[in-house]
């Protein structure tokens, strides 16, 4: 085994140190420019009212949590984030079509999120819905990406 | 008594050799030369010239053109900043406030953004004739690497000022620009995030794009422009050189004082009265105040991202706004590397071949990116005739390959048909590509209506 010459040592010794501030003035500018979390805004959860408010086939926008409370025929609830899947426009709902429809680039959703047209890759992203005592609240803290529908996205009285 | 001063000039006169020691105006060539070598003026120009290079249809100037709009963005952006506040609650109001109580500021808002668009275009048509003329080759092959990330940077700087004014042309363009880096595998929403300050386009995102408009990437071209014409420098201006003609061995030169300068000036001089003229007449566009609740139909992109947004119509997002892109890039640096057959510095279009060849790839790109795109519009789904496959392979890799496989046919049908060198097949293909790219632009701005649908220009 060839021993390492003291020169070598503090080339190394150097390189990673030299590294080591490199990394960490990395690390405090990310943290420095990260985002930052605002309660009361979206990013919280809304309490938007009671079950019976929301008659069922009714789509309810709430532009402050950026999500549309939807409550499907059979009475189910879903949060549907209205940031469009493709490229982040906000989705109206259209009453008379009975669909989501994009005006960036003409996208079209179901009203339970799923695609019915392209060039939205997925279903509109959801919010987590939760009821208790009659009331409804979401939570806009994580937004929930799925791949296709599931009746398990729905949330029932 | 005798002073330590021997010379005989008066006061006045040392006062004023002291500042300029040369004689810039002199009628002997090595004074004029002396002046060119004492002064900053060195680091942009030799003191003399090829007197052939001077020829503007050569150049067109573009390379100094882009230096006197950086000049101009830079004198109208810190007139700006005096009267701008980055915060949703005024930014809009401030903007107002530029078009009807600030003096002249609509003329100085007008000056700095057609002034930034300009310098997007000049930077684009400057590469071009970089290419065309063949002046990427060695040993300037890195130089035109630093020309293309300076391409990036003044496209990153027009991206984040078209925040700024805080209108709805501002939000929703940033809205659909910033969602592309959604695509990016890995590390795509967290950079996303970052830069937005949050999950979508807020006040965050305006303090952000206000800090990188305004410090950030302007710092980060003059650094870079400063290596990019040191390295011209270092490396001598290519001369122009007619058709046929050998590469020259000895070249009649002229000082650069006052060829060169003077010929600068004036170009100058004329460039700032039309920009003045065009500013004082057509405003720059200012639409309502952002509504974060609704998307405006259509919701365009900037102009300049319009090529990029109508790819996005024809192929999964994936593929438009990251895989094709990476290509376009990477192929457009790594050309002056690859190996060439001609020597063809100097030459407009390379060669007589070149030039029918040039001819050819524009035309069949006017002709075949329209049709494509109808095709795409209204004939062919393939998602629907691929039901089996995911969208991500059968609107992405398919048609990807499909036109990969059309350009090598392209350019093996011209090695075969004219018995063309590779220098003119690539830059037919080059051609070709270009055209695709500005003929996408143009149906992006001009032909897309409500709901990004197609139609003419006057129903638009």
């Amino acid at each position: 085994m060839s021993e390492m010459k003291r020169r070598d040592f503090l080339k190394v010794v150097w390189g990673a140190a030299g590294l080591a501030v490199l990394g960490e003035a990395g690390w405090v500018g990310l943290q420095f420019f990260s985002p930052q979390v605002v309660d009361g805004e979206f990013g919280g959860v809304f309490k938007v009212g009671a079950v019976d408010d929301f008659p069922p086939g009714s789509v309810t926008p709430f532009n402050a949590g950026r999500f549309y409370l939807v409550r499907l025929e059979d009475g189910g609830f879903l949060a549907l984030y209205r940031k469009c899947t493709h490229l982040g426009c906000a989705v109206p709902w259209n009453q008379a079509e009975g669909r989501f429809i994009c005006p960036c680039h003409a996208s079209e959703f179901e009203m339970d999120g799923q695609v019915r047209n392209p060039p939205a890759p997925r279903p509109l992203d959801r919010f987590v819905v939760t009821i208790a005592d009659g009331q409804v609240s979401v939570d806009t803290g994580t937004t929930i990406t799925r791949d296709h529908t599931s009746p398990d996205d729905v949330v029932y009285a | 008594m005798t002073t330590l001063d021997p010379r005989p000039e008066s006061l006045p006169q040392r006062v004023a050799e002291s500042i300029q020691r040369d004689k810039p105006f002199s009628e002997d060539e090595r004074d004029r030369m002396k002046a060119v070598m004492n002064s900053l003026l060195l680091h942009i120009h030799a003191s003399k010239v090829p007197a052939r290079s001077l020829k503007f249809t050569y150049t067109f100037g573009l390379g100094g053109l882009s230096l006197l709009l950086i000049m101009m963005l830079i004198v109208t952006g810190i007139m700006l900043m005096f009267v701008y506040t980055p915060s949703p609650d005024s930014a809009y109001t401030d903007m107002l406030a530029l078009q009807s109580t600030v003096a002249f500021g609509q003329l100085i808002r007008n000056l700095h953004h057609w002034s930034g668009n300009l310098l997007l275009v000049v930077v684009f048509l400057h590469m071009l004739r970089v290419f065309y003329t063949g002046a990427f080759r060695h040993p300037r092959e890195f130089n035109w690497v630093i020309g293309v990330g300076l391409l990036l940077l003044v496209v990153m700087a027009n991206f984040t000022g078209y925040l700024l004014p805080w209108d709805q042309l501002a939000y929703w363009a940033v809205t659909v620009g910033t969602s592309l880096l959604d695509y990016v595998p890995v590390v795509g929403e967290q950079i996303s995030l970052l830069i937005l300050g949050g999950p979508e386009v807020s006040g965050a995102t305006l303090r952000n794009f206000y800090g990188l408009h305004l410090a950030i990437v302007p710092m980060m071209i003059l650094m870079i422009v400063s290596v990019h014409i040191f390295r011209v420098r270092r490396d001598v201006g290519t001369v122009p050189r007619n058709l046929d003609e050998e590469p020259l061995k000895r070249l009649e030169k002229v000082t650069t004082l006052p060829h060169l300068v003077s010929r600068e000036a004036v170009f100058a001089i004329v460039m700032i009265g039309l920009i003045l003229l065009w500013s004082t007449w057509v405003n720059a566009p200012l639409e309502e105040a952002a509504n974060p609740d609704h998307s405006p139909n259509p919701a365009k992109a900037a102009w300049y991202f319009m090529g990029l947004q109508e790819l996005l119509l024809h192929f999964h997002p994936f593929f438009a706004a990251i895989v094709i892109p990476a290509l376009a890039l990477g192929g457009l640096m790594m050309l002056p590397y690859l190996r060439t057959d001609m020597d063809t510095e100097g030459v407009w279009f390379r060669s007589r071949m070149g030039r029918k060849l040039a001819w050819i790839g524009f035309f069949t790109g006017l002709i075949a990116t329209p049709l494509l795109v109808l095709l795409d519009e209204y004939v062919v789904n393939l998602p629907d005739l691929l039901p089996s496959l995911p969208t991500i392979i059968s609107n992405g890799w398919v048609p990807l390959a499909g036109i990969l496989l059309l350009l090598i046919l392209y350019a093996g049908m011209l090695k075969r048909v004219f018995h063309a060198a590779s220098c003119e097949v690539r830059q037919s293909v080059f051609t070709l590509l270009l055209t695709g790219f500005i003929v996408l632009t143009i149906i992006g701005i001009a032909f897309r209506g409500e709901g990004m649908a197609l139609m003419w220009p006057w129903e638009v």
